[in-house]
């Protein structure tokens, strides 16, 4: 039996530990807000929040997740929307959409972290692909987040405290 | 309707971007079908798009699918302006795969745009005859940037206003009053003399009484009162949670997931699959199904599935391809322009008497890779089969076109299969019907199963299955007079075009022979975002450049000078130039380029600002568009579109590269089939334009063109090294003065 903590619940799972977190996600708990796009790590459609970090799920055996805390976008906003899905709306960011759970995953992870990165913060962090070129909007709405931090957290404060 | 035009509409079925599939079919009133078979108790169908619930909702059902273009809104726009409806009480559906739904606007679209018919939607009077014409044809697909400028500017307007109409005829007589004292807003009917009000709700049953007018008065642009402002897109909530569904979303009860390796060789056959019992013995493991070209695992979980399909040991068949390469490809196509047969695509004048007694000739050959798709959502399609029915769940760019797919290969008629409409991780002509080597296999391996059966492919699959961009090579001279007039043009290249047009060029030039040639290639083919224009840009505005620099002409003013017959062409270009700064020279370790393209509607000039990084790479930093479009419907949705066409077309000069080796493609995943990332993603700026009097053209597609041969111009500005072959990840530029020739990465 795997157990693993996610979005607050704790989820027994009668799974081999080497199954990428993310096909537990999708296939085990029926959680698709987590995308399949690459099965390698190389396009970040399927990240999630490992202790508040971000992780690419699709490479990550649960074997390595068993006592952390895991969010998925589906917890990221149980508390409501958090300030970057909102400026994800405010910018009318996603086309197709496919990416951007891991995009705001990826995005929160690394504000939450860093409260100003630099474009080289930024760069190295958000790697994630999107093929609709949502990019541009991407990094306004990134500058707005920073312009404009709040005391609201970036990823789903409950695991925060937890952690 | 005349006997021609039916015929021709039927003959027009492969056109602009897709196959379009239909046959005829006589429906004597559509709205009744809509009635009888798909309304609630209580709802009323008024036109085919639209439903008016009692509680004053009114629901517009949209034909074409959501790829992320907006169409779930901007379709809906157009309607809910002409019925006067309140957009707050506006809600969308998307169509259900039945031929009542069908687009057959699209027809009439890409028939006006052939310019076999004159497009009627000039005129605020619709041309109802030619669009009841139009709906013979059973269609529901997305593609070639059509949805707004057809079904919308044909389709959803006249059905608003005609539904508009209707409602205004059933007040006017319960209240016994003119129609003409009677006014629409916000939902509602009002006879302001007497203070009278109802809503639509309450009038829709008796409106519907009433037959939509074969000819529905439209509004002028002035009355627009949704049309041209950017309402936000309706699909977005859903995509910032978590929530929105996509075909690889499916979960029907029981569902079981396949995982396939097909022959990677375009063509082999399955000849033995090895190692079967270590695979079915992996927990999970449900079944190992054998198709004819491909070896599928089906399991509880995909994971579980993939990793025993790794453990089968398939062997295929050895084809006629099996040695083929990208350079043996290239060779062909070489030796067809040599000596091929060459078919007439453009013949003015004499454009080799002209290149024989020209001052000056000066020629060039071009070509491009093939390449992949690569939307972000990897091909996917799920099937179930039970008591002689079929469902399917799928993201497609043409629900209907699939059901017919899914039925032919089932052998089931068409009735009986059901398909389910999801969001689309990405299009760009991938989920068009003709590319369906994924909806043919899931409904192969789920025959065998009463349990809907997830087919998924992996990202190596998706690579290596795709149909691709075509490669092409093109050849180039040009011949100037001895006052530097440019006087001849001519152009060979591998293949037909689709569109028609891709090589054709905007510039007045009075000698012209454009022909193709056909070298076929065992590599499947389909139509891939802007289709055969994105490879004909980057040929034709990257010669055209090296043509101004040949006569030491501004690149911009040596464009100018030949469009003097085509002032939206030399606006868009002035507009771009202006916004990019052209006039004032690139800050320093900087330079500009420059190219134009209409298509799909749309004309659009691209001005592209690079530098280079330490190690000789390009880095594009800035992008300045100017589009032409006709009319905006709703304008941050439209630069959004010109974003992504942009990026989209910038991923491909920068990276893409599909290479054949063996047969096969070289090619799997995103490690070696880049995609631009943030950190490298320019800085864009969209700027729209209207024309007055002019239809309104596509957005999806044409800003993906111009923008490779941009960026090329804009390197041969800054290091003098001319581009011909595309991706640019294969060279290494040193900033100027110096020249140096290409190495191959």
């Amino acid at each position: 039996m795997i157990e693993l903590q996610i979005n607050g619940e704790t989820r027994q799972l009668d799974i081999e530990p080497d199954m990428p977190l993310l096909w537990a996600l999708r296939n085990e708990l029926g959680l698709t807000g987590t995308k399949f796009g690459c099965g390698i790590a190389a396009c970040g459609a399927c990240t999630v929040h490992v202790n508040g970090q971000a992780v690419r799920s699709c490479v990550t055996p649960v074997s390595a997740v068993q006592n952390t805390q895991i969010t998925t976008i589906e917890g990221l906003s149980a508390g409501g929307l958090t300030p970057v899905q909102q400026a994800w709306i405010q910018h009318q960011i996603p086309q197709c959409g496919y990416c951007q759970s891991g995009m705001i995953m990826a995005v929160s992870a690394l504000l939450e972290s860093n409260p100003s990165p630099d474009e080289q913060a930024v760069a190295s962090s958000i790697s994630n692909v999107c093929r609709c070129g949502t990019y541009p909007r991407i990094s306004k709405a990134i500058a707005d987040l920073i312009a404009n931090r709040t005391d609201t957290p970036f990823v789903d404060a409950t695991v925060e405290a937890s952690v | 309707m005349s006997i021609s035009r039916r015929r021709f509409l039927l003959g027009a079925a492969v056109v602009g971007g897709g196959l379009l599939l239909g046959y005829a079919s006589t429906r004597p009133s559509r709205q009744s079908i809509a009635n009888r078979d798909y309304a609630e108790p209580g709802q009323t169908f008024l036109t085919t798009w639209l439903r008016i619930d009692p509680d004053n909702i009114v629901t517009v059902i949209v034909p074409h699918s959501e790829m992320g273009q907006g169409v779930l809104t901007s379709l809906p726009m157009m309607a809910a302006d002409e019925l006067d409806a309140d957009w707050a009480n506006v809600r969308v559906e998307q169509a259900p795969a039945t031929d009542l739904f069908a687009n057959g606007v699209l027809v009439k679209g890409f028939a006006a745009s052939m310019g076999f018919a004159a497009p009627a939607f000039l005129n605020r009077t619709m041309d109802f005859v030619t669009l009841k014409a139009a709906e013979i044809m059973n269609m529901q697909i997305t593609g070639g940037s059509s949805s707004v400028r057809f079904t919308g500017e044909l389709g959803m307007r006249a059905a608003g206003a005609a539904a508009r109409e209707m409602l205004v005829k059933a007040a006017a007589q319960q209240w016994d009053v003119p129609a003409t004292e009677i006014a629409t807003r916000n939902s509602r009917v009002y006879h302001e003399s007497s203070g009278r009000s109802l809503s639509y709700g309450e009038l829709a049953s008796a409106a519907a009484q009433f037959e939509p007018s074969r000819s529905p008065l439209l509004k002028r642009p002035d009355q627009f009162t949704l049309m041209g402002t950017s309402i936000p897109r309706v699909d977005i909530p859903a995509k910032v949670d978590g929530t929105a569904q996509f075909g690889i979303d499916a979960m029907p009860e029981g569902m079981l997931y396949a995982a396939v390796t097909t022959s990677p060789v375009f063509g082999g056959q399955l000849q033995s699959v090895g190692n079967k019992d270590v695979a079915l013995q992996q927990r999970g493991v449900v079944r190992i199904v054998e198709l004819d070209d491909a070896i599928a695992v089906v399991a509880d979980n995909y994971w579980r599935a993939n990793k025993a399909l790794s453990m089968l040991q398939p062997v295929f068949s050895s084809t006629d391809a099996d040695n083929r390469s990208s350079t043996d490809i290239f060779a062909d196509y070489d030796a067809a322009l040599d000596n091929g047969e060459r078919n007439e695509d453009v013949l003015v004048g004499d454009a080799e008497q002209a290149l024989a007694t020209a001052a000056d000739v000066i020629s060039a050959n071009y070509r491009v890779p093939f390449l992949a798709h690569a939307a972000m959502e990897p091909m996917n399609c799920t099937v179930l089969f039970r008591d002689g029915r079929c469902e399917v769940w799928t993201g497609t760019q043409d629900n209907l076109g699939i059901r017919g797919r899914v039925a032919s290969v089932a052998g089931l008629d068409e009735n009986a299969v059901t398909v389910h409409p999801f969001y689309l991780g990405g299009g760009f002509g991938r989920r068009l019907p003709m590319s369906t080597n994924t909806i043919d296999q899931a409904t192969l391996i789920a025959q065998q199963f009463d349990v809907p059966v997830q087919t998924l492919w992996s990202r190596e699959e998706d690579t290596r299955q795709d149909y691709y961009r075509p490669a092409v090579s093109s050849r180039f001279r040009a011949g100037f007079d001895s006052s530097g007039n440019l006087v001849a043009w001519e152009n060979a290249y591998i293949g037909k075009n689709e569109p028609v047009e891709a090589a054709h060029i905007a510039y007045n030039i009075p000698n012209q022979k454009i022909d193709y040639v056909e070298s076929p290639t065992h590599v499947p083919f389909g139509a891939w975002r802007s289709v055969a224009h994105s490879q004909h840009t980057f040929f034709l505005e990257s010669f055209t450049d090296e043509l101004a620099w040949k006569q030491q002409q501004d690149p911009l003013q040596f464009r100018l000078s030949m469009l003097s017959n085509k002032p939206r062409h030399a606006r868009v270009l002035r507009e771009a130039a202006d916004k990019a700064g052209w006039a004032t020279p690139a800050p320093a370790g900087r330079a500009r380029g420059i190219a134009l393209q209409e298509s799909f509607g749309s004309i659009v000039a691209e001005v592209a600002e690079v530098s280079l990084t330490d190690d000789g790479r390009v880095r594009v930093e800035k992008v300045t568009c100017a589009i032409d479009c006709g009319r905006v419907v709703h304008p941050d949705n439209a630069a959004s579109q010109v974003e992504s066409g942009i990026i989209y077309g910038l991923t491909a000069a920068m990276y893409g590269q599909i290479s054949i080796e063996q047969g096969r493609v070289k090619e799997s995943n995103f490690h070696d089939y880049e995609m631009l990332r943030l950190s490298e993603s320019p800085e864009i700026q969209v700027v729209l334009l209207e024309s007055e009097g002019t239809s309104i053209g596509g957005l999806g597609e044409p800003a993906t063109p111009p923008i490779s041969a941009a960026v090329s111009n804009a390197l041969f500005a800054l290091t003098g090294q001319r581009v011909r072959e595309l991706p640019l990840k294969n060279y290494r530029f040193l900033p100027p003065p110096v020249e140096r020739g290409a190495v191959d990465a």
